[in-house]
């Protein structure tokens, strides 16, 4: 095998095993930084021998074989330390003495546990978003440091940084290598769900488009969410993230015109929405809505995204069930942009009065004094209701907020518009 | 990216020949590890070729033939729809696939179209669909 082949054969297998290896070796020496440097030792190992030797026929075996003698040596070396300073008179008082069981690594029935362990241990709130992040592609997805870097437009040494940082941070928290339950895993299980999502729509909002490690962290993210849906089938927010990123990805294909402009949701070709995510996202709404409990925010929102995925035309829209979900939606998860979602999806269910009166109340909200979306929302309904003269204040307003040329440019005209129908 | 990976058919899938419980077996906990990994979008089985039909285009002209069709090395017999971030990530995967004999052919499926333009900044669905609404006001 040629060299540049067997060194991308080498990272395909990574991408396969690092999690499922990272994963049995943290639960074996009950720290993700040490189990992380054993894999990346039994990476290198790999890197030196599979040029000559070819793949082996079961390379995670081999993985976790080279993993483990480098564990060994580890703990050999650390005893025989400990024997010298207890010589010495200065024990390492408190330490573990005894080696972890290396035999036991690797259990079959256990590669799920252990791989949910890893994902709530990286995803552990001790640690900041990014690090969560970063620690979470690194450990899970199987991604080098320079590809997470990449994906994230920061330089190598950053994320570098935010893992080492991440993995110390950790092991000084005491942080246990293990699955919270009761009253922590509600909270616990957000946190994981908000790293899926984050990398998820980093992707989604990708501005270099040149380089596809930024769009394929959409792949990595349902990856991601789809692994978790399988570990924890009894969880109605993980399916319900599952079926808001598919559902979302589907769109991926129509949101870009052909001159890089984006596509917003109701301009967009539907034909080219992609049938096979948008039905797997259906599917995982469904399984999210089947079991017990009222619906989350990801549910919620997975649920607005299939009213527009289910609808062939912008017309077949059903507005009012859009309306009702948004006022779910503020219900659990409180947000001024989400009652401004609200409000046009009444406007557009119930005429521009009852979208007008929505937005009324948001006018003194202090979160949106900023925001051109308010104004130009409400400079539609207006205008909708005849109010014209209000109507081009309200988009002068918008127009006066928004960063984007194209758009005020529009605003502005609409404004005039309106000017010249009130005379 | 996405994968097609093709199974080819051979005597016993042209002959309609079920797998043996251990295959169905095995296949299922290949499927089961594709699924876990969040790799596989899609999988199917097809009926032999003696229950397809061939259409074949000539200008105006379609002309219609039923099976069986005599080049079976060439026919499918299935396929799955996986995905993985590189054609080697795929390859690895499918050494996996419990096949004692036979022949699968990996291909890559188009979408370098989503990815190719630059994205747009701010772009989030949520505001998309606010925006939606005075662009449609414009026309």
């Amino acid at each position: 095998m040629a060299a540049p082949d067997a060194r991308r054969a080498v990272e395909a297998v990574w991408r396969i095993e690092s999690g499922r290896l990272i994963a049995a070796l943290a639960r074996t020496v009950g720290d993700v930084g040490l189990a992380e440097e054993f894999a990346q030792d039994a990476l290198v190992a790999a890197l030196e021998r599979w040029p000559e030797s070819g793949v082996p026929n079961n390379p995670g075996a081999w993985l976790m074989a080279a993993a483990k003698r480098r564990a060994i040596d580890h703990w050999r070396r650390r005893e025989r330390l400990d024997r010298k300073l207890e010589q010495l008179g200065r024990g390492a008082a408190g330490e573990e003495a005894s080696a972890p069981d290396f035999d036991a690594v690797l259990e079959e029935s256990e590669i799920g546990d252990d791989l949910l362990r890893l994902m709530f241990t990286a995803c552990h709130p001790v640690l900041p978003a990014q690090s969560r992040v970063a620690l979470t592609l690194r450990t899970l997805g199987g991604l080098r440091t320079d590809e997470i870097a990449r994906a994230f437009l920061v330089p190598e040494a950053t994320v570098a940084q935010r893992i080492v940082r991440a993995k110390r941070a950790l092991a000084q928290a005491h942080v246990p290598f293990e699955v919270p339950r009761g009253g922590e895993l509600a909270s616990r299980l957000a946190s994981v769900l908000e790293v899926v999502y984050l990398i998820f729509n980093e992707g989604y909002a990708a501005t270099a488009g040149e380089d596809w490690v930024r769009p394929a962290l959409c792949e990595d993210a349902l990856r991601l969410g789809r692994v978790l849906a399988e570990l924890m089938p009894e969880e109605p927010e993980v399916h319900g993230l599952v079926a808001l990123m598919e559902i979302q990805a589907s769109r991926l294909r129509a949101r870009v015109g052909p001159g890089g402009e984006p596509v917003l949701l109701l301009d967009q070709d539907r034909g080219r929405w992609d049938q096979l995510l948008i039905r797997r996202g259906l599917a995982a709404l469904e399984r999210a809505e089947r079991l017990p409990g009222p619906p989350g925010p990801y549910t919620l929102q997975a649920a607005i995204a299939a009213c527009h995925a289910r609808a062939r035309t912008v017309e077949e829209t059903d507005w009012p069930r859009i309306a009702a979900l948004y006022a779910a939606l503020a219900r659990v998860a409180p947000s001024p942009v989400v009652e401004l979602n609200r409000a046009v999806a009444v406007g557009m269910a119930y005429g521009p009065r009852a979208g007008l009166e929505v937005t009324d109340a948001l006018t003194s909200e202090p979160a949106l004094r900023a925001y051109h979306l308010l104004p130009s929302v409400r400079g539609y309904f207006l205008a909708g209701l005849g109010r014209d003269r209000e109507a081009a204040v309200e988009y002068e307003r918008a127009a006066a907020l928004t960063r984007n040329r194209r758009e005020r440019a529009l605003l502005l005209e609409r404004a005039a518009r309106a000017r010249a129908r009130a005379g | 990216m996405r994968f097609m990976v093709i199974v080819k058919a051979n005597e016993d899938t042209e002959a309609g020949r079920l797998p043996s419980r251990e295959e169905l077996a095995a296949m299922g906990k290949f499927n089961e590890e594709l699924v876990r990994a969040g790799v596989m979008l899609a999988g199917e089985g097809l009926h032999p070729s003696s229950r397809g039909v061939r259409i074949t285009y000539s200008g105006d002209g379609r002309s219609v033939v039923d099976g069986p069709f005599t080049e079976t090395k060439e026919l499918i017999a299935g396929f799955w729809l996986i995905q993985a971030r590189s054609m080697e990530e795929a390859v690895e995967w499918m050494k996996r696939a419990p096949f004692q004999e036979g022949q699968v052919e990996i291909r890559q499926v188009f979408e370098a179209e989503d990815f190719g333009e630059a994205f747009t900044p701010e772009l989030r669905e949520q505001e998309a669909r606010l925006r939606a609404e005075v662009e449609r006001r414009r026309s």
